[in-house]
C-alpha cells in the first residue's frame, strides 16, 4: 500500500497534441479516487501513465514516495483491471488469477492458497477450472478483479471496469467494488466516463476535460459547488438546466421571467468586470409544483407558469419537461458537453427538466405553475464558464484552464 | 433472412453443385489419366475403361521422380519453417510494438508481394552461378523465403491484431516482461494463426515453378513441378502422359489433405491477411 | 436506404483519419524515453531485422544488379564479348516485335482473366458466404484450385485439349488441335488461369462481403430494394476496399503468368508472355544482357501499374492502414 503523487505530470504526443497538462494530484494511502470526464479528456492516459503503460513526457510520478517514471509496469507493483477484463483466454479462471503470482515465482502452495482465498471472496470458487469464454460478463469481471487482488499490490488501477456490464449488473458490481476497496483498504484509481459511478464510488472525484483537471473534490462538493459550466453540466443526472440571462436594473431577465436579484447574486455581480450577459444554472430538483410549496418557502423562490410538454412518472417523483422559448444559453463549455452526449445526459437546450414531487397533479399539455428555489441557482460567466456565485473558500478546486 | 425454404435450399444446392463440379473436374481428369493403361490412354474417355497402378509403380521406380519429391518436400518444409519463424517475429513487432521504420517494413513487404518474380530470375541466376548456390537447395530456399515472407507477415499481423492488446498490457501489469508477455500470453493465442500461415506458405513453396526451373539444372535440387515438365517416360519413345499424371496426382495429395482438414483455417488466413492488408 | 449505405464509408474515412495520427508517432523525436520504450524500440528492430534483411538482400540488390547487367552486352555463350553498351539493349528489346507481341499477350491475358474472375469470383464469394446448404463442401472444393500446383492443373488442361487423349479436344472443332491455334490456345490459357485463381479472388471478396452487416441488407429490403439494388447500392459500396485489394493483387499476379503457358503451349504460336520470353532469353538463350533488360522492363511495368492502382484508390490499398497499435 502506498500513496500516489502526480507532480506536474504531462503527456505530450509527437504530433504536438498534449493529452494531459501538468496534472497535480495527491492520492492518499488507501484512498479511492475517481478520474471522470468525457472521452478524450485524458483520464485514461493519466491512468496509463500511472500504470507505466505510457511514457510520462514531463513531471514526476511517485508511488510510495519513490519516483517511478522510468520503472516498467512490472516493477511498480500495481494491479490493473481493464474494461475488456483482458482475461487470458487460454488459461482457466484459476490460472488467470495465479498468473501474476507465478510470474513473481511464488511458491506453488502459497499461490494456491492465495487464489483460493481470492476466489472465495469473489464467489468464484466453483468456476476455478473454467475458461473465461464459458463465463458470464459479471463472472469475468470478478475474475479480472480477482487477478488484481491476489497479489496484494500497492495500488489498484481500474479502467472503466464496469462499462461492459448491463445496467443492473453494473449497479450490483458497483457496490461490490466499493465494499472490496473498503475491506482491502488499498489505494485505488478508478477511471470512468459515467458520472453516477464517479459520484457513488469515490472518496474524491477528479473531473477532467481536454487534459486539464477541472475540479477536484468529494462528490457532494462537486455537485453543490461546481466551479464551472462544464462540471455543473457533467455531474448530475438529469443534468443541470442552463438558461441565457441578462442583468437588467435589479432583475435578471430569463426566458422564465424576470428573477429578482437576491443578496447572493448581487454580491456576485458587484465586481467591476462582472458580465451583463449570464448563464443561469439550476438543477431539476430545485423546482417544485407551486401548489405544494409551503407559504414560508414561497418567498425564497420564483414562480412561473408554462405549458407542460411531457410528464414522466418515476414513482418516487415526477420528471416534468417544458419547452423554453427565446435565446439559448451559449458557451464553449456547453458545446463541449453537448459534443459528448455519452458522458452527460444533457437535454436539448430549449428543454427545461424539472423534478417535482410525486403528489404533483401536473398533466401533459396543460399549463403548470412551477416554483424554483432561487437560493440554489448558479450564475456562470459565458465568456469563460466560471461559476461566479461560488463562495470564496468553497471552491475546493481551481479551474486550470 | 427468411426461413430456409425447400426451394431456396434446392437453388443453393444447385449452385453449390456447379462450383464443386467445376473445381473438381480437372483434378479428377488428371487422376483418371493416371489410372489408365497405355492402351486406353488415348481413348479420350473421362473415366478409365481399364484401371491400373502401373504408372505409380513406374514413377516411384525412377530416381528422377523420387529425388524430385524429396527435393520438393525438403525445400518446401525448410523454407516454410524459416519464413514462418522470421515472419512471426516481424509480424509481432508490426502489430504490437511501436518503433521507427515499421511503416517502411510494411511497405517493403507489400512491394515484394507485388514483385514480378521473373525480374529476379536473371540477376539471381547470375548471382547464384557465381556464388555456387545455383542448383542447390539453399539456392531455391532463399527466394522462396523472400516471397513467402510478405504473405507470412500479412497473415500473421492480421491474426496478431485479433489478439486483444489489453492482454499484453495486463500481462505487463501482472509482472511480466515484454518477452514473458509474448511467450506466456501471446504465443499460445497466436499458435493457430502461425499454423495456418505455415500451411499457406507451404502451399506457396510447393507450387513454385518459375524459380525451380530457372535456378536448377539437375536432379540435385529439381522439384516435382519442374521434373514433371522434363518427364520423358521410361524410354525415349514411351508416352509420358500416364507417368506425368501419376506424379501430378502424388504432389496434389498433400494439397487435398490440407484443404480437407484445414479448410476453415485456410479461408480465415487468406481472407484476414489480404483484406486487413 | 442511401443514407444507411453511406454510414460504413464515412466510418472508414474516420478510421483513415485516426490512423494518420499514429503514423507520425513512429517518426517522432523523443526527448526522453523510459526504459520500457527503449526496450520496445530495440525489440521491434531486433524482431524485424532478419525478415527485412532477407527480403532486401534477395530483391533490392538483385534488381539493382539486374539493371547493371541490362546495360551490358552479356551473352554467356560469348563471354568474351561482354561490353558496356548503355541503353542499347533497351533499344533492341523495345524495337523488337516479339517483345511487343508478348507484351500484348500478357496484357490480354491479364485484362480478360481479371475481369472474368471478378465477375465469377463475386458469384462464388456470394455462394460461399450465403449458401444455405453444404457451405463446408463448397468452400473446400473451391480451395482445391487455389491450392493445387499450377503445373499440375496446366497438365490436366493440356491433356484435356490434346487430340486423342482429351475429353475436350473435339469441343471446338472435330479433329482440331486447339492448343496449336493461337486464338484457341490463348483462350485455353486464360481459362486455365481463371480456373486456378478465381477461388483466391472469391476469398478476398468474401472477406469484404463479411463486412456487410446483415441488418443493412434487411433494412434495404424493408425499404423496398430489389436483390440487384441491394447488391449494387448496399453491398458493393461497403465492399469497395476489398474489391480494390483483390483487383490489385490479381492484376499484378496475372502479369506474371508463366507456368500455364510453359506447360500448355510452351509459347508456341505467339502465345508467350513477357515472363516466358524473359525466361527464354535468359535460361535457354543464356543472354544475360537482354534477359536482364526484359526483367527491368517487366519490373517497371508492374511498378507503374501498382503505382496507378494505389494513386487511383488511395487509402484503399493494402498497407496504408498499418501503423495502428
Amino acid at each position: 500500500m502506498a500513496d500516489i503523487v502526480l507532480d506536474k505530470v504531462t503527456k505530450k504526443y509527437p504530433d504536438g497534441t498534449t493529452a494531459v497538462h501538468e496534472v497535480d494530484l495527491e492520492i492518499a494511502d488507501g484512498e479511492f479516487i475517481i478520474l471522470v470526464g468525457p472521452s478524450g479528456c485524458g483520464k485514461s492516459t493519466t491512468l496509463n501513465m500511472i500504470a507505466g503503460l505510457e511514457d510520462i513526457s514531463s513531471g514526476e510520478l511517485r508511488i510510495g514516495g519513490q519516483r517511478v517514471n522510468e520503472k516498467q509496469p512490472k516493477d511498480r507493483d500495481i494491479a490493473m483491471v481493464f474494461q475488456s477484463y483482458a482475461l487470458y483466454p487460454n488459461m482457466t479462471v484459476g490460472e488467470n488469477m495465479a498468473f501474476p503470482l507465478r510470474l513473481a515465482k511464488m511458491d506453488k502452495a502459497l499461490i494456491k492458497q492465495k487464489v483460493d482465498e481470492a476466489a472465495r471472496v469473489l464467489e468464484l470458487t466453483e468456476y476455478l477450472d473454467r475458461k473465461p469464454a464459458n463465463l458470464s460478463g459479471g463472472q469475468r469481471q470478478r475474475v479480472a478483479m480477482g487477478r488484481a487482488i491476489v497479489r496484494s499490490p500497492k495500488a489498484f488501477l481500474m479502467d472503466e471496469p464496469l462499462s461492459n456490464l448491463d445496467a443492473k449488473l453494473r449497479v450490483q458490481m458497483r457496490t461490490q467494488v466499493s465494499r472490496l476497496q473498503k475491506q482491502l483498504n488499498t489505494t485505488t484509481v478508478y477511471v470512468t466516463h459515467d458520472q453516477t459511478e464517479a459520484m457513488t464510488l469515490g472518496d474524491r472525484v477528479v473531473v477532467m476535460r481536454g487534459g486539464y483537471i477541472q475540479q477536484l473534490g468529494d462528490p457532494q462538493t462537486l455537485y453543490d459547488n461546481p466551479v464551472n459550466l462544464f462540471v455543473a453540466g457533467f455531474i448530475g443526472s438529469p443534468s443541470m438546466n442552463f438558461l441565457a440571462a441578462t442583468v437588467e436594473e435589479s432583475v435578471l431577465r430569463t426566458p422564465l421571467g424576470d428573477l429578482p436579484l437576491g443578496d447572493r447574486m448581487r454580491s456576485a455581480l458587484s465586481g467591476a468586470d462582472a458580465p451583463r450577459e449570464l448563464i443561469v444554472g439550476i438543477r431539476p430538483e430545485h423546482f417544485e409544483d407551486a401548489a405544494l410549496i409551503e407559504e414560508h418557502q414561497r418567498a425564497k423562490g420564483f414562480e412561473f407558469t408554462m405549458p407542460v410538454d411531457l410528464v414522466e412518472s418515476m414513482g418516487s417523483d415526477k420528471y416534468v419537461y417544458f419547452t423554453v422559448e427565446g435565446e439559448r444559453a451559449a458557451a464553449a463549455d456547453l458545446e463541449d458537453l453537448t459534443a459528448d452526449a455519452g458522458g452527460a445526459d444533457l437535454p436539448p437546450q430549449d428543454n427545461l427538466v424539472t423534478r417535482l414531487s410525486a403528489e404533483s397533479r401536473v398533466r401533459d399539455g396543460v399549463d403548470a405553475r412551477v416554483w424554483m428555489n432561487l437560493d440554489k441557482i448558479h450564475l456562470f460567466d459565458p465568456r469563460n464558464g466560471h461559476n461566479i456565485t461560488l463562495h470564496e473558500g468553497k471552491a475546493a478546486g481551481v479551474s486550470a484552464a | 433472412m427468411a426461413v430456409a425454404t425447400t426451394s431456396a435450399k434446392v437453388k443453393w444446392g444447385l449452385l453449390d453443385a456447379v462450383v464443386v463440379v467445376f473445381a473438381l473436374i480437372p483434378v479428377l481428369w488428371i487422376a483418371s489419366l493416371s489410372f489408365k493403361t497405355p492402351a486406353t490412354l488415348t481413348d479420350g474417355n473421362f473415366i478409365p475403361r481399364e484401371w491400373t497402378f502401373e504408372n505409380y509403380k513406374l514413377i516411384f521406380q525412377t530416381d528422377q521422380f523420387v529425388r524430385a519429391l524429396i527435393n520438393s518436400i525438403g525445400i518446401a518444409l525448410i523454407s516454410t519453417l524459416i519464413a514462418v519463424v522470421l515472419g512471426t517475429m516481424a509480424a509481432y513487432a508490426i502489430s504490437r510494438l511501436d518503433f521507427p521504420g515499421k511503416q517502411l517494413l510494411v511497405g517493403v513487404s507489400l512491394l515484394i508481394a507485388m514483385f514480378p518474380q521473373v525480374s529476379l530470375v536473371s540477376p539471381l541466376f547470375n548471382i547464384e552461378r557465381n556464388t555456387g548456390l545455383f542448383d542447390t537447395w539453399p539456392g531455391l530456399i532463399l527466394p522462396y523465403i523472400t516471397f513467402a515472407l510478405p504473405l507470412a507477415i500479412y497473415t500473421l499481423s492480421a491474426f496478431f491484431k485479433q489478439i486483444p492488446w489489453d492482454l499484453e498490457k495486463a500481462a505487463k501489469m501482472d509482472g511480466a516482461t515484454q518477452g514473458e508477455a509474448f511467450r506466456k500470453v501471446i504465443a499460445p493465442l497466436a499458435a493457430p494463426g502461425v499454423f495456418t500461415t505455415a500451411i499457406l506458405v507451404f502451399i506457396f513453396c510447393w507450387n513454385d515453378f518459375l524459380f525451380a526451373i530457372s535456378l536448377t539444372s539437375t536432379e540435385r535440387s529439381r522439384t516435382v513441378p519442374v521434373a514433371l515438365s522434363f518427364f520423358t517416360g521410361a524410354s525415349q519413345f514411351e508416352d509420358p502422359t500416364g507417368a506425368i499424371s501419376a506424379a501430378a496426382v502424388v504432389i496434389t495429395i498433400p494439397i487435398i489433405l490440407f484443404v480437407l482438414f484445414f479448410q476453415k483455417r485456410i479461408v480465415a488466413g487468406l481472407t484476414s491477411g489480404a483484406v486487413k492488408g | 436506404m442511401s443514407v444507411s449505405s453511406t454510414t460504413p464509408a464515412s466510418s472508414a474515412a474516420a478510421d483513415a483519419e485516426q490512423q494518420a495520427i499514429p503514423k507520425q508517432r513512429g517518426r517522432r523525436k523523443r526527448v526522453e524515453l523510459s526504459e520500457g520504450k527503449k526496450q520496445e524500440r530495440k525489440l521491434g528492430w531486433l524482431l524485424c531485422a532478419p525478415a527485412a534483411i532477407v527480403m532486401v538482400a534477395v530483391t533490392a540488390y538483385p534488381i539493382l544488379y539486374s539493371f547493371w547487367l541490362s546495360l551490358q552486352r552479356y551473352d554467356l555463350k560469348f563471354p568474351d564479348e561482354r561490353e558496356f553498351v548503355w541503353f542499347s539493349n533497351y533499344v533492341t528489346v523495345l524495337t523488337n516485335g516479339y517483345w511487343w507481341t508478348a507484351f500484348g499477350v500478357t496484357m490480354l491475358i491479364t485484362v480478360v482473366s481479371v475481369v472474368v474472375e471478378l465477375v465469377l469470383g463475386m458469384g462464388l464469394a456470394i455462394i460461399m458466404h450465403r449458401t444455405l446448404v453444404g457451405r463446408g463442401l463448397v468452400r473446400t472444393s473451391a480451395l482445391i484450385p487455389y491450392g493445387i500446383v499450377t503445373v499440375v492443373a496446366a497438365f490436366s488442361w493440356r491433356y484435356a485439349w490434346t487430340p486423342g487423349t482429351g475429353y475436350l479436344a473435339n469441343l471446338l472443332a472435330p479433329d482440331g488441335a486447339p492448343l496449336t491455334e493461337r486464338a484457341s490456345a490463348l483462350g485455353i490459357i486464360i481459362l486455365a488461369e481463371i480456373w486456378k485463381t478465381t477461388p483466391f479472388m472469391a476469398l478476398l471478396l468474401m472477406a469484404g462481403l463479411a463486412l456487410v452487416p446483415d441488418d443493412l441488407l434487411k433494412a434495404a429490403s424493408m425499404d423496398g430494394a430489389t436483390w440487384w439494388q441491394r447488391f449494387t447500392k448496399v453491398m458493393l459500396p461497403v465492399m469497395k476496399p476489398a474489391i480494390l485489394v483483390a483487383l490489385l493483387f490479381r492484376t499484378l499476379d496475372a502479369l506474371r503468368v508463366f507456368d500455364n503457358i510453359y506447360v500448355l503451349t510452351n509459347g508456341a504460336n505467339e502465345t508467350s508472355s513477357v515472363s516466358m520470353i524473359a525466361y527464354n532469353n535468359l535460361i535457354k538463350g543464356l543472354n544475360l544482357g537482354i534477359g536482364s533488360t526484359m526483367s527491368v522492363l517487366i519490373f517497371l511495368t508492374v511498378a507503374i501499374i501498382a503505382f496507378v492502382f494505389v494513386k487511383l484508390f488511395g487509402t484503399a490499398a493494402p498497407g496504408s492502414d498499418e501503423g495502428k497499435r
